[in-house]
């Protein structure tokens, strides 16, 4: 067992589009922004120029509220490369708005990892100009 | 009526091994290139077709095999492409061609071709073992999957590659289910043992008509029918199990659809395959795609590895030359396009290990859930 930390030091930089400037504009005011459907109201991330149901133009940005649940999550023990501490823990949460996203699980121990934990968005600069949305528990420990 | 149904008439691979010393992608290349013209009974004169991923055009030059069809595909896709333009008439003799040497030399990180660049990925510190083990966990959950079905794939896998002289880890076991769970936790739930190797190595086909084919030096194999489905690009969007199309379809039974339009294609169902040499670049993709190509219910497929079905003296033996676990897993496309040329082995049945007695038909397959794309093809005997 071991408890699960941001990342410590600098991380590979990481490219962007104008697409997804929006996104990382919000991290940096640790706002968590996804897109939506003006025409069939669905939320989704990453953005997309059409909205991926109904092909309408310009999604809009908007605010979600930063809680969720684990969709899906793994342990990480030897690492993509040595810019990474180990261990750190990926997963998939599934927004309340609906839409999923990639994340590292933070400030927990991985035994209580599960599928299906509440978790809050958790806010971490891991770089001058880069914050990240980590998630973290969001339940009362038992 | 002629027969312009894709065959295959020549495979060869190189030497694989961790580390080939001396060797380049560029000498690999051309031992395969000689060796399955050779195998087929053909030389350079007959080909008019190349397929060898980026490399093709330089090696269509560099051949002087030109003018020639050239193929743009990558792993069995490019079988599928080559078939489709034999069919139609545009190739006579192609030559599929793959190698990888000397280019993954950095050991403290994970290989590059595992760790595609895309901005909602790197900051995760995502790779390849861990975007399949998000694939695993949710079927974990769901159907309550062990680590310990799990780790009996990746034993029997390697143990096909222990007996195999060709294998890159050859003589490395013979391995236990207790053996590959006392390995390196990787990325949970996979263990060290559950996960594709890195290596280098080559290969090559030649592809041509049945007619032609039947003409030729060896048995041909005939491609029966293919399947591909995909998802969208792998390793930028989350793999996640019950990631949907519209016709209601999950990417966590993806190749449901591929394998069923191959099946349709060839006329033939589940019971009439002899051996599955399937792609394992983790140990839970065995389960999935045993589920996802009918061979059992979805579920069920922990079970049914558990009941001793994929061993080579089972009712399913799996990936018979080691695969990607032990014989070799050199660069994008070498050790996709050795699924097929492992099944080619085993109908004319030529394999020094692992041998299925009597084998006529084989289904191979290539990627998987965690990489949103999966492709299925049927090679079978002619007549």
């Amino acid at each position: 067992m071991a408890w699960l930390e941001p990342q410590a030091g600098p991380i590979p930089p990481t490219p962007r589009r104008a697409l997804t400037q929006p996104f990382w504009e919000g991290c940096a005011e640790r706002e968590l922004r996804h897109t939506r459907c003006r025409a069939c109201g669905r939320a989704d991330f990453p953005p997309a120029e059409h909205c991926r149901w109904c092909l309408a133009a310009e999604p809009v940005w908007e605010a979600g509220a930063g809680l969720g649940h684990v969709y899906s999550y793994t342990v990480v023990w030897r690492p993509v490369t040595r810019d990474f501490r180990t261990p750190y823990a990926p997963a998939i949460v599934e927004l309340d708005e609906g839409h999923r996203m990639m994340t590292n699980l933070v400030g927990l121990d991985t035994d209580r990892l599960r599928v299906g934990l509440r978790v809050r968005v958790s806010w971490h600069r891991v770089a001058d100009d880069l914050v990240l949305p980590y998630f973290a528990s969001h339940e009362e420990p038992a | 009526m002629p027969d312009r149904r894709a065959a295959v008439a020549g495979v060869f691979n190189t030497r694989q091994g961790r580390r080939l010393e001396g060797e380049t992608t560029a000498s690999l290349t051309a031992q395969a290139v000689r060796h399955a013209l050779a195998d087929a009974g053909l030389t350079l004169d007959d080909v008019d077709g190349v397929s060898a991923g980026a490399t093709g055009s330089s090696l269509i030059y560099d051949l002087r095999v030109g003018p020639a069809w050239l193929g743009t595909q990558h792993g069995m896709s490019m079988v599928f492409e080559a078939a489709g333009a034999i069919a139609a008439g545009l190739a006579e003799v192609v030559l599929i061609v793959a190698a990888e040497a000397a280019v993954y030399t950095d050991r403290s990180a994970t290989a590059p071709w595992t760790r595609p660049e895309h901005e909602f990925v790197i900051p995760w510190g995502m790779f390849t073992a861990a975007e399949f083990a998000l694939i695993a966990r949710r079927h974990m959950h769901t159907y309550g999957t062990t680590p310990e079905q799990l780790a009996l794939v990746s034993a029997t896998i390697r143990n096909n590659g222990h007996v195999n002289p060709d294998a890159v880890y050859h003589g490395r076991g013979p391995f236990t289910a207790e053996d590959i769970l006392a390995s390196p936790m990787v990325a949970d739930p996979f263990h060290l043992l559950d996960c594709a190797m890195t290596s280098e190595g080559g290969c090559a086909l030649v592809l041509t008509t049945a007619d032609r084919a039947r003409d030729l030096r060896r048995e041909p194999v005939l491609l029966l029918g293919g399947g591909a489905d995909y998802f969208g690009p792998a390793y930028r969007h989350p793999p996640a199990w019950d990631l949907r199309g519209r016709s209601g379809r999950v990417n966590g039974m993806i190749g449901e659809r591929a394998a069923e339009r191959a099946f349709a294609a060839a006329g033939i169902d589940r019971d009439d395959v002899d051996v599955l040499e399937l792609y394992d670049p983790f140990s839970f993709e065995i389960i999935r795609q045993l589920e996802a190509f009918g061979f059992c219910k979805p579920g069920e497929g922990g079970a049914f590895v558990a009941d001793g079905h994929i061993g080579v003296g089972g009712s399913h033996p799996v990936t018979t030359d080691g695969g990607t676990m032990s014989y070799s897993h050199a660069g994008a496309d070498p050790q996709m396009l050795q699924r097929v040329i492992r099944s080619v082995q085993q109908i004319r049945g030529e394999c020094v290990s692992g041998q299925i007695a009597g084998a006529r038909v084989a289904l191979c397959s290539n990627a998987g859930a965690g990489a949103l794309f999966h492709l299925v093809a049927l090679l079978g005997a002619d007549g």
